[in-house]
């Protein structure tokens, strides 16, 4: 570990001493670990679901009606994924998920959360005035727009479906998956091709 | 409890989001307090809500302070130091929170309900935001550990949860945006009929 100075890092290094002296962990399996969240668990899992719900109606039936089943088709799982639902943004209703508690994420399928999700500002501010909040993430909609914003506030976690871009016409899985980025799927994004 | 966590609605933090923080991890730190949180509550030292009671029950300050992750460190310093510096492994060995349940679910979908004022003194998952407002249910979501007591050592109590939609007229009166709600994943016990 580096030299770091901040308080913070002092303190987990006393904690990671602690824990691995108690044997509840290496020093090893911790790189391993954060290396794993670094490059395997992310959007792109995500991206992928979403991007086989765009090109297979039968899936995306699946999926909207049990999320956690259709997405362990793809093997993905595991923690905070217990019970995954998933909502579709149409050209009626937009959907964004929060957790104003404590942060929950869907991390099978986006990974860890950017800092921005974990920000007193979106976890207080969504929830009250979400068509102002996501104007700032550069997403107008207008007021006939139905905005459903989810509050993950249990164990149950949410993926938005978004809509697919009219202007993509191949159905091509790997290339539309590239298109699908995390924030669509937070709801904080539409997704323009 | 009310507390810093509690952030829904809250007019404290107004800051605006369009220049907004990308990052998963800021230093190396991070990424280890993250996998070491994991370890004590992987070990079963603690579960899941204990570890977000903990993070509750920290320093105001600290909890803005520290950002994500040193909450997540101040937890596990808080629980040990609750075990006097002990780390006890395998208090819990299940990981999952969902449950069978014996009994009906007592609402079904589309039901009329509204929240109840409670406000304990410890862990809930009753944001107060939503606290006696009334919704709609719109989706059964099956039964679950209920953390207000599996936070304090008083057993799993399994109960349905119910996901309830909230208008935004309910919530924020005629401060609210138009054509909006909020839908929030609320345990049976914080429900009644209206």
């Amino acid at each position: 570990m580096s030299h770091d100075h901040d308080p913070r890092a002092i303190r987990t290094e006393a904690l990671e001493r602690l824990l691995v002296d108690q044997g509840l962990i290496t020093s090893a399996a911790i790189d391993t670990i954060i290396e794993r969240y670094e490059t395997d668990v992310g959007p792109l899992n995500g991206a992928r679901v979403v991007a086989k719900a765009w090109t297979d109606s039968e899936y995306r039936t699946r999926l909207l009606n049990d999320g956690t089943a259709a997405i362990a088709e793809l093997a993905i799982g595991g923690a905070q994924g217990e019970k995954m639902v998933v909502v579709e943004n149409t050209p009626d209703v937009h959907n964004v998920v929060v957790c104003t508690l404590c942060s929950c994420y869907p991390w099978p399928v986006l990974g860890l959360p950017p800092a921005w999700y974990k920000d007193p500002a979106y976890r207080s501010r969504i929830v009250r005035e979400p068509r102002k909040v996501l104007g700032e993430f550069g997403l107008t909609l207008d007021d006939n727009i139905e905005i459903r914003v989810w509050d993950s506030s249990a164990e149950i976690r949410y993926l938005v479906l978004p809509e697919r871009p009219e202007s993509v016409i191949d159905d091509d899985e790997e290339a539309l998956a590239e298109l699908v980025t995390r924030d669509s799927m937070i709801g904080v994004a539409r997704i323009d091709a | 409890m009310e507390g810093i966590h509690d952030m829904g609605g809250s007019y404290e933090f107004p800051s605006s989001l369009a220049e907004r923080d990308q990052e998963v991890f800021h230093a190396e730190w991070e990424a280890r307090a993250f996998v070491l949180s994991n370890a004590y509550t992987g070990a079963g030292c603690a579960n899941v809500d204990q570890f977000r009671h903990a993070i509750e029950r920290l320093d105001p300050e600290a909890y803005l302070s520290d950002g994500y992750f040193g909450r997540w460190l101040g937890s596990i310093e808080l629980m040990i130091a609750d075990a006097d510096g002990h780390v006890i492994p395998g208090r819990y060995t299940d990981h999952t929170a969902a449950r069978n349940l014996h009994a009906t679910p007592r609402f079904a979908v589309g039901d009329i309900v509204r929240t109840t004022n409670h406000n304990p003194p410890g862990h809930t998952r009753l944001p107060s935001y939503v606290r006696n407002r009334t919704g709609r249910v719109t989706l059964v979501q099956g039964g679950w550990v209920y953390p207000d007591t599996h936070a304090h050592h008083e057993g799993e109590n399994p109960e349905p949860v119910y996901a309830v939609r909230f208008d935004g007229e309910e919530l924020w009166g005629t401060e609210a945006e138009p054509h909006t709600s909020v839908t929030v994943d609320l345990f049976e016990s914080y429900l009644e009929s209206t």
